[in-house]
């Protein structure tokens, strides 16, 4: 920068050194994870495949997740729907999807009445800050959604 | 045989929630992580976990490479009756344990 002929001519030269170099950081992403990802898409796709095209409607589930998450290779999840959990008014399935691991599955639970609450606990690992989304099967054939946003600073390693 | 941690309470009142922790011990490799050699390591995951109450499925799981290694779950069952409890994973490679524990139901 020191040869620069003017100083506006060296604050262009280094912005256009960094624009490529933004420009280029996607490609190399791309090309270092080098495998199909989930995509928003795909989580979409799956999620229609588990509800049948039927449309979740939000409330009465709940997921807990961190919302800042220090560790993406052991992240506590846990789902909880509001359900009396008789043989009349139960959840049948629980699935959690994520759009950004390399698969949109993460875990499908299949409870009964006899289950007592529809509540399930485990951990999971995490791949970027994505959004997590929990979809219930109600007994009637209804289903629930919930989402949670999460943040994570060290990614569950696919590189390594 | 894989470690397994189970955590059922020893007695149960008639129609009381108990909830259940197992845990097993299993790398749950996902099939997308390169080894030493650089070439990609083979998918070994345990895909279905089911608890059996006396026989009958009370709770299973089907689980996927985004689940954490040793995969931990946590459930809960209606105690109805003095009963035992089976813990079945099965996995990838013909993976496959059993575990039981007994529940004590008081009237």
């Amino acid at each position: 920068m020191n040869l620069s002929p003017s100083p506006a001519a060296g604050t262009r030269r280094a912005f256009l050194t960094r624009a490529a170099g933004f420009a280029a950081a996607p490609l190399l992403l791309t090309a270092w994870s080098g495998r199909a990802a989930a995509t928003p898409e795909a989580m979409a796709a799956a999620i229609r495949l588990f509800t049948g095209g039927a449309a979740p409607r939000p409330g009465g589930i709940r997921l807990d997740l961190p919302p800042l998450v220090e560790n993406g290779n052991s992240v506590p999840l846990t789902v909880s729907v509001e359900s009396a959990m008789s043989a009349t008014d139960f959840v049948r399935r629980i699935a959690v999807f994520n759009e950004k691991n390399p698969q949109p599955h993460v875990a499908v639970f299949h409870l009964t009445p006899r289950s007592g609450r529809a509540q399930v606990t485990t951990r999971i690992r995490l791949a970027d800050s994505q959004v997590v989304v929990a979809i219930a099967e109600l007994g009637d054939g209804t289903f629930r959604t919930a989402r949670a946003d999460v943040i994570v600073t060290l990614a569950a390693c696919i590189e390594s | 045989m894989a470690r397994t941690l189970i955590n059922v309470p020893k007695t149960a009142k008639a129609g009381e929630v108990v909830e259940i922790k197992v845990l097993i011990a299993h790398p749950m490799e996902t099939g997308f992580r390169p080894g030493p050699n650089g070439q990609i390591l083979p998918r070994d995951i345990v895909t279905r976990f089911a608890c059996r109450y006396d026989g009958e499925e009370v709770f299973a799981a089907d689980l996927s490479p985004a689940l954490a290694a040793n995969p931990f779950l946590t459930f809960t069952t209606v105690a109805t009756r003095t009963g035992t409890l089976t813990f079945t994973w099965e996995g990838d490679n013909g993976f496959s344990q059993t575990e039981t524990a007994n529940l004590v139901v008081e009237a």
